[in-house]
């Protein structure tokens, strides 16, 4: 994506060594935000799946599962605009931020079609999602742990929801079987960069808001590995390439219809006091 | 109840929600899960949203057996007459709650 494009190369190189220019609090927004922009975008992805899951019920449990995230992104959001000091609102930073200013991980912003591709993406994030919040509950930052404490049980069942699944998919027809197999292979290049240290996590751990994600790796595995093998699946072998960048905000090519969709109603109408 | 068991369709399941401890069950609705563990997260899903409940139970529609329409009259209009089958004749103190 980046070769051939030298300019791109300098910006992000540029960015990439910026953050230790950044006085603390814009690290610490960058960690909130990214945290917030995971919940964002995957909500928003979730919230696709209604009217097109298997059942009316799983419709309303994948659009449940998308509303707790986009709770969660909220108040992470409305965090991030007070600590950089630019003092933008969530409805500013979620829709009026170019896909540049976006530090979600690429795992969420994927377009897969597949249920079973959905249940292992929500399984791999929300394994991850739940160690982190259990660890942020002791967050120094006050609305970092409310979100926390709020969100550690919210997590729980969105973990277990997509543990009830892959196990059925799993160990359920030979068909099932393969195409949930197939699905964690497709979602293997996308869960490294989960577990990966950037420098706000870095700092954002330092100071005591956050946590480092690598601390989370051994946890968040561990649950996969159990459901997958309960399942009677495999774990994939290790991908070849690894997805990453996200932090920096580079995205996928799909970002930006993405955001496209979520942001053009609030940007057509930027006035606008109440929907 | 017969429910259409083809390739895509999930059993029906009865859906009954305690509102607060003291109170029982009573009959939500219904909806259709592959099995048992499942209808009780979809009930969660779509009966307690809004904190309708503290205890859900799930019951496979047809694993019930309903009275039948034709025969209402026969059990239950007998009872009619019967006032005294009605604890009216008792004083309850102001502060028994739930009788």
């Amino acid at each position: 994506m980046l070769r051939g494009n030298p300019d791109l190369m300098r910006e992000v190189q540029k960015e990439m060594t910026e953050p230790t220019g950044l006085q603390v609090d814009s690290v610490l927004a960058r960690y909130v935000l990214g945290l917030g922009d995971d919940a964002l975008i995957y909500a928003q992805r979730l919230g696709e799946w209604i009217s097109r899951a298997p059942q009316i019920e799983e419709d309303m449990a994948l659009g449940n599962i998308g509303l707790d995230l986009l709770g969660q992104a909220r108040a992470l959001l409305t965090r991030a605009g007070e600590l950089d000091g630019t003092g933008r609102n969530e409805d500013q930073l979620a829709y009026f931020r170019d896909e540049r200013e976006f530090r979600n991980v690429h795992l969420v912003e994927q377009d897969w079609g597949d249920f079973g591709d959905e249940m292992a993406r929500l399984l791999w994030f929300s394994a991850y999602a739940a160690e982190l919040y259990a660890r942020l509950v002791a967050s120094t930052d006050e609305t970092v742990a409310g979100v926390a404490h709020k969100a550690v049980k919210e997590v729980a069942y969105h973990r277990d929801h997509a543990r009830q699944w892959v196990v059925r998919l799993g160990d359920g027809t030979q068909v099932s079987h393969e195409r949930m197999q197939s699905a964690l292979e497709r979602v293997a290049p996308f869960v490294d960069e989960l577990f990966v240290e950037d420098p706000a996590s870095t700092a954002a751990a330092q100071a005591g808001v956050g946590v480092r994600p690598s601390e989370l790796r051994e946890a968040a595995t561990k649950f996969v590995t159990d459901t997958v093998s309960e399942a009677t699946l495999t774990m994939p072998d290790e991908p070849k390439r690894h997805a990453r960048g996200g932090r920096d905000g580079i995205h996928s090519s799909i970002m930006g219809y993405l955001l496209a969709e979520m942001q053009h109603i609030a940007r057509s109408h930027p006035d606008a006091k109440t929907w | 109840m017969s429910t259409k068991q083809g390739e895509r369709s999930w059993p029906l399941w009865e859906v009954f929600v305690r509102g607060k401890r003291g109170l029982s069950h009573v009959h939500a609705g219904s909806l259709h899960a592959p099995d048992a563990q499942m209808a009780l997260r979809n009930a969660r899903d779509l009966y307690t949203r809004r904190q309708e409940g503290v205890s859900l139970w799930v019951v496979k529609a047809d694993n019930i057996t309903a009275s039948s329409p034709d025969e209402r009259e026969s059990f239950f209009d007998p009872a009619g007459d019967k006032v005294y089958r009605h604890p009216t004749f008792y004083d309850v103190p102001d502060d028994v709650e739930y009788l």
